[in-house]
């Protein structure tokens, strides 16, 4: 040590000065995840606890019995089985229309020339910027009319028209597939139709797996749509459904984290198979938009 | 060569080319007629009537909106507590995300773990969120309130006291701030690594690296965020209704967490007064595209964007 020059010594200072700012830095994160994860096991602590271990003071952080029944318990009171095929039944039809009415439109904005097509663009473009309430009132007043409150309809229909968001992320994606390869299909005698369902779908994947997913999480968490125009207990989605079960079971907190838990449940399984891209999502968006 | 030129010569490929791209957009062009623009104009026109759906719609002219601005107290206490939620929400949350997304933007072992554990609060959303929320600030046995009293403090009674209401959401949106975390966390990571190098040779410290460097070359995304955070503020409705102590009463203790669009939705599916609603829309929807507007104009002042005006 003592052979050290000056300039030696300056870098050694600053090697621990970023070796201790390094050391704080993940203090902090550990403690910031800490607190970031206590909300998520006091929710699954919860739904394994008896009633009256709830209600003791202090609480407890692990569960003194573990109660399973709770789980079939908030399951069958809270006719969880109806309400989630309901919910999956919603999500699989949007994540359906969606992804093909998306990548339709979204191909004739990237890759076909036609006039005004900057125009619409920007229109489209500009309707993200309307907030939804001011046509939710006016769509419920149409959809009463074509009769179609009470059933799925107004919650399905809507979703093959295209939503702007997300033709606009597919759109950027497809902007980056060179065109020589739809030049090369189109000598080979390949319509814009064949183009967009056996060449581009299959190169926009990630693109076509994020806005599956965003339409998956959508149509999973959905309140408002199904308070508004479904109006039959059997026909209640899990939200409505949850909301309901809120209201009848106040303060039976294991009943309600455990059915909770099962309505989050495969959002978070979701995560975790595709963490990937929920990351990538992002970064697409904000590519775009940056 | 003039476009007027070059459109005589559109051939007949050119023209079936043109075709083909107009049967490509026509779902968005009839949906964006049938679900926006037709509504749209729809209710424009009849936040001027008198409308319940079943009987018939006569013109009042102007006094829907002279009913909200000078007989319904609750139009203002709704845009009062609208506007709290706002001012409160969207700088804490701006701040908060890119917080999170500078400490996540280091070099540390182990990084690929700690950006899943902050995310994953952000992907839980609806009414399950917000039935644990409700545990979780429940007075006295609440887990917040249990963490506050560690620090030797009394906490507050959150949901049930209506002055704690507003940060009792906000408390919960500060959570779930990932998603915008992703996006900061995104844009730092385009920085280019020569900016830091070259200013730290100057002798640039951290915090002056962060201003100056950091700050700036993110701006498009900050303004990006903020528009739609504040879009979305205005929006808040769900939290309001499911959250509010008293089933029975959305928005309740005392009216505090009556956000605009539940007293909106309120009017239009409860008392079915359709026209009043739609005058209520109009006004939110003139106050945030004005809000708007202005972010776009100020943003001159402060965001920067790469290479000029590359926008």
């Amino acid at each position: 040590m003592s052979t050290r020059t000056a300039s030696g010594r300056y870098f050694q200072n600053r090697k621990t000065k970023q070796r201790l700012g390094k050391t704080i830095l993940l203090l902090a994160l550990i403690g910031i995840s800490i607190i970031l994860l206590l909300p998520l096991w006091w929710m699954i602590a919860t739904s394994l606890k008896s009633l009256t271990e709830i209600m003791s003071f202090p609480p407890t952080w692990f569960p003194k019995a573990i109660h399973w029944e709770n789980y079939e318990l908030a399951w069958s009171k809270g006719h969880f089985a109806r309400y989630t095929l309901n919910t999956l039944l919603l999500a699989a039809v949007g994540v359906i229309s969606h992804v093909l009415s998306n990548t339709f439109i979204a191909y004739g904005f990237a890759k076909i020339k036609f006039p005004g097509r900057n125009y619409l663009f920007s229109i489209m473009l500009g309707t993200m910027m309307i907030p939804s309430f001011v046509t939710l009132i006016p769509q419920y007043i149409m959809f009463s009319k074509f009769h179609w409150v009470g059933s799925y309809l107004p919650l399905t229909v809507p979703g093959f028209f295209g939503a702007a968001y997300q033709i606009f992320l597919i759109r950027q994606f497809f902007m980056s597939i060179p065109n020589e390869l739809i030049e090369a299909g189109k000598i080979d005698g390949a319509s814009h139709y064949y183009i967009w369902w056996k060449i581009m779908i299959p190169l926009a994947k990630p693109a076509v797996v994020v806005i599956a997913i965003m339409t998956f999480q959508g149509a999973w968490n959905d309140f408002l749509g199904p308070l508004i125009y479904i109006n039959k207990e059997s026909m209640f989605n899990l939200q409505i459904g949850l909301q309901s079960f809120k209201g009848q079971e106040t303060t039976q907190w294991h009943y309600l984290m455990a059915g909770s838990l099962m309505a989050m449940l495969p959002v978070i399984a979701l995560f975790f198979f595709f963490q990937r891209y929920f990351i990538e999502g992002m970064n697409i968006s904000s590519g775009t938009k940056g | 060569m003039d476009s007027a030129a070059k459109k005589r010569r559109m051939g007949l490929q050119q023209r079936k080319e043109a075709r083909q791209g107009f049967v490509f957009v026509s779902p968005w062009i009839i949906g964006f007629l049938v679900f926006t623009a037709g509504p749209l104009l729809f209710s424009l026109y009849a936040s001027f009537t008198n409308y319940d759906i079943t009987s018939r719609q006569e013109w009042i002219g102007t006094q829907n909106y002279a009913t909200m601005f000078f007989h319904d107290p609750l139009f203002w206490k709704s845009l009062h507590n609208t506007l709290y939620y706002v001012v409160l929400s969207v700088p804490l949350t701006t701040l908060g995300s890119l917080l999170l997304a500078v400490m996540l933007n280091q070099k540390i072992p182990g990084m690929k773990v700690f950006r899943t554990v902050f995310y994953l609060p952000s992907i839980l959303s609806g009414v399950a969120l917000y039935i644990l929320w409700q545990m979780l600030l429940t007075p006295g046995s609440g887990l917040i309130n249990v963490m506050i009293g560690w620090f030797g403090v009394d906490g507050p009674a959150w949901l049930v006291d209506p002055v704690w209401t507003k940060p009792a959401i906000v408390l919960m949106k500060l959570w779930s701030v990932g998603g915008g975390m992703l996006l900061y966390l995104a844009s730092l990571q385009n920085v280019p690594e020569q900016l830091y190098e070259a200013s730290e040779i100057d002798g640039a410290g951290p915090i002056r690296r962060f201003w100056h460097i950091t700050v700036p070359m993110i701006t498009p995304v900050l303004l990006f965020e903020l528009i739609t955070h504040l879009i979305g503020a205005f929006q808040i409705f769900q939290e309001g209704y499911v959250m509010s102590n008293d089933m029975n009463a959305p928005g309740s203790p005392m009216d505090s967490l009556l956000f605009f669009n539940l007293h909106m939705f309120l009017k239009a599916f409860k008392v079915y007064d359709m026209g009043y609603a739609m005058a209520l829309a109009w006004f939110l929807f003139v106050v945030v595209i004005v809000l708007t507007i202005a972010n776009m104009l100020l943003s001159k002042f402060w965001v920067h964007y790469e290479g000029g005006d590359n926008r």
